[in-house]
């Protein structure tokens, strides 16, 4: 199983793929929503893509109140 | 639909409505693609009634309260029905609220039952004011077997056999105790009676009626005010089907509108504008021909829908659009919150009306509505049937605080007589929203005269509530205002908070500082957030009592410098 960093790796770098930003300019604990300009909605289709990648599903309740990639890979981790 | 005239409480109106309907379908629960649940009104009151049952053995008498603390799906609506049964009082909980303001409510409330789903519960078991507890019978939904509980019952077992008796209410007596907000500070609980309901269900319904084969998509949270209307109590004495969605990812609730053939839906205008987003991006995509034919066609549309909605039309002239949605959505509803006029036009001349109203959970749910006769994007619609409307104090614009006289107002803040003295004068609700009516008694909105904020989602957020996230912020006194507040506007929307700080004598305002506040302020949900910050000179204005007067000061910031002066986070 791969492990929590190179988890939070491949978020980056699919976070910045998806939004058409520099890998370099998003770090771990990065707001997504500030450091993005994006909304709630917008990260939702991200998160959608994050979870076809990963082969795992993610109740909405379980991403109430997150807002940065740490937390998210942590999220993800625990279900891969 | 049933003649609720005929009606003293929302329980004999659904019951009837059970019967009647008994064969049409009710709900449909998906969870992604997936369809869960899938029941007629026949098989609503079979799954009901037992929980009815087990309610009242459990010594659930009339008037006890009970709370639900869930996510949009069938057991909401399945549990609301039991409550109403037993003529219980339902405390419908915000479940986006934190496990510590959930049980602040829950004790505010006095529940003696509250059905809440696992994940919640978990959280609320978890949190340090857990042990303070005192809702007697808690039933959770979805618990794993064998899942620690903490004293509370799986709802999925939570029934008894045995026909349960059912207990009749009265118009005036109370059906549901609403928190508008003040969770961090004063809460207010909205106590509306079977009256407000009845009556607010006959007005909605006599301009937008639904019927079998309706189907209404229920997105907004069901505790909110509009959904507990349009997605409940609505479409079930109608004989309408609700569809609810176990994730709101804006793709599965895209396709739902085509699975499901929407008829209506409600929306906060963060999901209309993304919905708008989308099209817009989806239309540039086309070759240039084809954008040029469908402009064309929106400009034929725009044409003949002009007077008033012509929705066959529409659907016949811009079918591929109209297939997106479903191909048989009558309207998007929206309130709560601002919602920008060229997005309505957007939609509306594509043929899909979006219905904009006003209304405050202090009034049930709506005071105006558009009746689309013609469409209005500019204004948020007519007085409902039933209501009346006055502004107050004037000023040479015609625009002032607007008051409502309605058998839809609340009854009052609960234990917070003095909060319901200061909002109902005379018989009358005072909105704290500054408005006027144009010649064909239309009404407009031009911002608020109270301190506080509609997010884009729909969330009435006061500055008072999240001001303790600043508790112990190094400065020597804070404030937390709606910009609008301090500079007020004459129009709705682009509404943010702001943070007013006086900093201790010598003290700079560096980067640490700044720091600080935006760790504090990320503990916030997104939705309450600051936006900005203004450093102000001079100590803040207080009361004997040394409270901040916070009307004082927002006078004196609001002529000392100009809204450009709050510098964002």
């Amino acid at each position: 199983m791969q492990t929590a960093e190179q988890t939070l790796d491949e978020i980056l770098n699919l976070a910045a793929a998806h939004f058409n930003v520099a890998r370099e300019k998003l770090s771990p604990d990065d707001d997504f929503f500030k450091t993005l300009g994006v909304d709630s909605l917008q990260t939702l289709d991200m998160l959608t893509k994050l979870e076809n990648y990963f082969g795992v599903e993610l109740p909405d309740y379980e991403l109430q109140g997150v807002s940065d990639f740490r937390t998210l890979a942590g999220k993800i981790q625990a279900r891969l | 639909m049933l003649d609720l005239q005929k009606y003293s409480c929302l329980g004999s109106a659904l019951r009837d409505a059970l019967d009647r309907f008994s064969g049409e379908t009710c709900l449909i629960e998906a969870d992604r693609e997936r369809e869960k649940t899938r029941l007629t009104y026949s098989d609503f009151k079979e799954i009901s009634l037992p929980l009815a049952r087990a309610l009242e053995d459990a010594d659930f008498d009339a008037g006890d309260r009970a709370a639900i603390l869930m996510t949009n799906q069938s057991k909401w609506l399945i549990s609301a029905y039991a409550i109403f049964y037993s003529g219980g009082v339902l405390v419908p909980l915000d479940y986006k609220l934190t496990a510590v303001e959930q049980l602040q409510l829950l004790e505010h409330s006095k529940a003696k039952v509250v059905v809440v789903e696992y994940h919640l519960w978990r959280a609320i078991m978890h949190s340090p004011e857990f042990h303070n507890i005192k809702t007697k019978l808690v039933l959770v939904t979805e618990a794993p077997l064998g899942a620690d509980l903490a004293g509370g019952f799986r709802w999925e077992d939570f029934k008894r056999k045995g026909a349960p008796d059912f207990v009749m209410r009265q118009r005036e007596d109370v059906a549901c105790i609403v928190y508008s907000s003040g969770t961090g500070g004063r809460p207010k609980g909205c106590v509306l009676t079977h009256e407000n309901y009845l009556e607010q269900c006959r007005a909605l319904t006599a301009w937008y009626p639904f019927w079998p084969g309706v189907r209404y998509l229920s997105i907004l949270p069901t505790n909110h005010a509009i959904d507990f209307m349009v997605g409940f109590i609505g479409p079930f004495v109608c004989g309408a089907c609700v569809v609810h969605l176990r994730t709101l990812r804006p793709e599965f609730v895209r396709d739902a509108f085509v699975r499901y053939r929407i008829t209506y839906v409600s929306l906060v205008p963060m999901i209309v504008k993304n919905l708008e987003r989308g099209l817009r991006a989806k239309f540039d995509e086309l070759p240039g021909w084809r954008r040029a034919i469908l402009n064309r066609l929106i400009g034929v549309n725009k044409l003949l829908t002009r007077s008033r909605a012509r929705v066959k039309v529409s659907r016949t002239l811009l079918p591929q659009v109209h297939r997106a949605f479903g191909g048989e959505l009558l309207a998007l509803i929206t309130g709560g919150a601002f919602m920008e006029p060229s997005t309505m036009q957007f939609f509306y001349d594509l043929g899909i009306p979006v219905v904009n109203g006003y209304g405050l959970t202090e009034a049930g749910t709506a005071l105006t509505l558009n009746d689309l006769k013609p469409f209005r994007a500019d204004t948020v619609g007519k007085p409902l049937p039933g209501v009346e409307l006055r502004v107050l104090s004037p000023n040479e614009e015609g625009i002032g605080e607007i008051a409502a006289r309605s058998k839809t107002v609340m009854s009052h803040y609960l234990d917070d007589a003095e909060l319901t003295l200061e909002t109902i004068v005379e018989g009358w609700l005072l909105t704290g929203d500054l408005g006027r009516f144009d010649t064909s008694g239309h009404l407009q909105l031009f911002g608020r005269k109270k301190n506080m904020i509609v997010t884009e989602g729909g969330k009435n957020i006061y500055p008072e509530d999240i001001e303790t996230v600043f508790d112990g912020l190094p400065v020597k006194e804070y404030c937390v205002f709606a910009v609008n507040y301090v500079w007020p506007q004459k129009e709705l929307g682009r509404e943010m908070l702001f943070i007013a700080l006086r900093l201790e004598q010598n003290q700079r305002f560096d980067s640490a500082l700044l720091q600080e506040i935006g760790n504090r302020n990320r503990k916030l949900p997104d939705f309450k957030r600051v936006g900005g910050y203004l450093v102000w000179e001079k100590d803040f204005p207080r009361t004997a009592s040394m409270k901040i007067k916070r009307l004082g000061l927002a006078e004196e910031i609001g002529k000392t410098v100009e809204r450009g002066a709050v510098v964002g986070l």
